[in-house]
């Protein structure tokens, strides 16, 4: 799993690159930990080459979900391939969690 | 047709396993999606086992059998771990998780909707997880 992040004003994009299981998760829990990360008013996520998502990787979405929240932090994923999504879709976390297709949506709605 | 695979209890392996079951099931024409929901569910069960059951002991192994024909798939795990208690096993609220920040909890919710039929069961010091997926 690589991550990188692009930064502009007050807005992180984190791009997500591989498989997010029970061993590689611990890297995306550390980076969503940081509390640098709450200077952020937006947290967009691109999960365009993130090919595989397990519970663990879904799990440390959920543990942020509320802090972010709480801190009116809006996380927004795109670009997020079907079988990915499909894992959101099992558990109800695409009615939870806001997902829409393109940079632009995305964009968009961080911007409402 | 059965294939099979021991691998030892350490999350590292999960690519491994994940690999070893796509390219088992490469001969059966599954969508993308069952393919990757299949995948998951054996996914989070041998998570569960490497983690929970063996406490990530990388001396312990972990061995995944895989049986198909034109109508079903049957994934059979076996481990010398503690077993897993169904009887103690609650469907999270993931409303509660959210709320709570709970990390963990939805896998076997995951593995209980994806297949079609789960059995858990104890042979001597051998714990045995069968995994159905009806396909024809």
């Amino acid at each position: 799993m690589k991550i990188k992040h692009t930064i502009t004003d007050n807005t992180i994009t984190i791009s997500l690159d591989g498989e997010l299981d029970a061993s590689s998760s611990v890297l995306l829990d550390e980076e969503l930990s940081n509390p640098s990360i709450m200077m952020f008013g937006k947290i967009l996520v691109d999960c365009k080459n993130l090919n595989y998502i397990s519970s663990a990787g879904l799990g440390v979405f959920i543990s942020h979900l509320q802090r972010f929240e709480d801190a009116q932090i809006k996380l927004i994923f795109f670009n997020m391939q079907e079988k990915v999504r499909n894992v959101f879709e099992i558990l109800g976390l695409d009615l939870l969690m806001t997902i829409v297709s393109s940079y632009e949506e995305a964009v968009t709605i961080a911007n409402d | 047709m059965t294939n099979k695979i021991r691998v030892s209890c350490d999350r590292k392996n999960l690519k491994t396993i994940r690999a070893f079951v796509t390219d088992t099931l490469k001969p059966v024409h599954l969508s993308e999606i069952t393919l990757n929901q299949i995948i998951l569910a054996v996914d989070e069960i041998c998570a569960n086992l490497i983690i929970h059951s063996n406490h990530e002991d990388s001396r312990k192994n972990l061995c995944l059998t895989i049986h198909y024909d034109s109508r079903e798939i049957i994934f059979e795990l076996q481990d010398n771990g503690t077993p897993f208690e169904k009887a103690n096993y609650k469907e999270p609220n993931i409303h509660d998780n959210i709320r709570t920040g709970k990390k963990g909890g939805v896998g076997v919710a995951l593995v209980n909707r994806i297949m079609d039929k789960v059995e858990y069961s104890v042979n001597g010091s051998t714990n045995i997880c069968r995994l159905h997926k009806y396909i024809g």
